[in-house]
């Protein structure tokens, strides 16, 4: 679905700039082509790691060691293999859902889910690429650090 | 516009040779070759993993094209000054607020959202308002809100929403004092166009 919008856009987008001025247009490829082939090598063995992972650590594995009897230990487990894990949303939120209605605490959840979106530990190397190493690992670092914050006051909002 | 289309490959001058070009692939081989080790060793894992790897490479072959497009395009058709306006260092609350709402536009996973961050960068947009766009693009997605409500509920989808809002912005200006933006464009190897 987020693809189909994202070509619908981007078919939009490109019919205007070609009917504007074709020479950009030509351009605007020229330019997204070779950062796409700039990137690739990294995309790949990002996507490697992430089968990798994705193999080792299934939604029971996860579910097991996120379940009901969460305490502190489980928010910063939660909060760590969502930094490490790479799991489309379709799948994730079902998947929280589910240890919610079990009896999950909030906050790991809250924890899990927000550094599933703002931590990447395994696209790490694509960022450091694109925005250099150091403001990489400040803002995972940072990242990780307000996951747990936020998971906590979500724990004390909805007791 | 006069200055800024001739450099924005994004090449750091010295890796147009081949060779380096070869050279960026080694990781894939590095890949490839756990790949063999797991089949070999631990079938089972490496059956689940590969089928993952599957799944995951279509999603991303499926999405960088298009935001590569988009990329391009963006480059050529927004001029640097209306990024540096703004959304440019001094662009304040009002440059955080714009990153956040083009974060929150549906356009796929984080990965694909650091060349377009690295885009505005290059435009000369502020650090601090990159991390605004990064956040919000990874945790407050409109359809992706609209999954959470479904699964976990609305008291909990609207906590989250305002924790992740304050959080972020938090996160913007704690990152404005860490990391300068020539740390940023150097690092990441690229070259600053001269006037």
């Amino acid at each position: 679905m987020v693809t189909g919008l994202i070509y619908g856009i981007v078919i939009i987008s490109l019919g205007l700039s070609v009917v504007k001025d074709p020479s950009k247009s030509k351009k605007a490829l020229l330019i997204g082509s070779r950062a796409f082939m700039k990137m690739l090598p990294a995309l790949l063995a990002v996507t490697g790691l992430m089968g990798i992972i994705s193999g080792a650590l299934s939604p029971e594995t996860i579910s097991r060691y996120l379940g009901p009897e969460s305490g502190y230990l489980a928010v910063v487990l939660a909060a760590i293999v969502g930094a490490i894990t790479l799991i489309p949303h379709v799948v994730a939120l079902p998947l929280a859902g589910s240890l919610y209605q079990a009896g999950a605490a909030p906050t790991a959840i809250a924890a899990f889910i927000t550094t599933l979106n703002m931590v990447g530990i395994v696209t790490a190397p694509l960022e450091m690429e694109q925005l250099g190493k150091k403001y990489t690992v400040v803002r995972n670092v940072l990242s990780f650090v307000f996951a747990l914050i936020i998971a906590f006051g979500i724990g004390v909002m909805l007791r | 516009m006069k200055t800024t289309r001739a450099d924005h490959t994004r090449n750091g001058s010295p890796s147009r040779k081949p060779g380096a070009n070869i050279r960026a692939y080694r990781p894939v081989a590095i890949m490839l070759l756990i790949y063999v080790v797991l089949w070999i060793w631990w079938p089972s894992l490496a059956s689940k993993s590969t089928k993952a790897f599957g799944l995951s490479l279509k999603e991303v072959m499926l999405i960088m094209p298009g935001i590569s497009v988009l990329m391009g395009l963006f480059e050529v058709w927004v001029p640097r000054s209306m990024v540096e306006a703004h959304m440019g260092k001094d662009s304040g609350l009002k440059g955080f607020l714009i990153a956040f709402v083009f974060g929150t536009a549906p356009t796929g996973p984080l990965y694909a959202a650091f060349p377009v961050a690295r885009g505005l960068v290059d435009k000369g947009a502020g650090v601090g308002t990159i991390t605004v766009f990064l956040g919000a693009w990874g945790a407050a997605k409109i359809p992706q809100l609209m999954l959470e409500a479904r699964f976990m509920g609305m008291p909990f989808t609207i906590a989250r929403f305002v924790l992740t809002v304050v959080g972020v912005g938090l996160m913007g200006l704690i990152v404005d004092y860490v990391v300068k933006p020539e740390e940023m464009l150097t690092l990441a190897g690229a070259t600053r166009q001269e006037p």
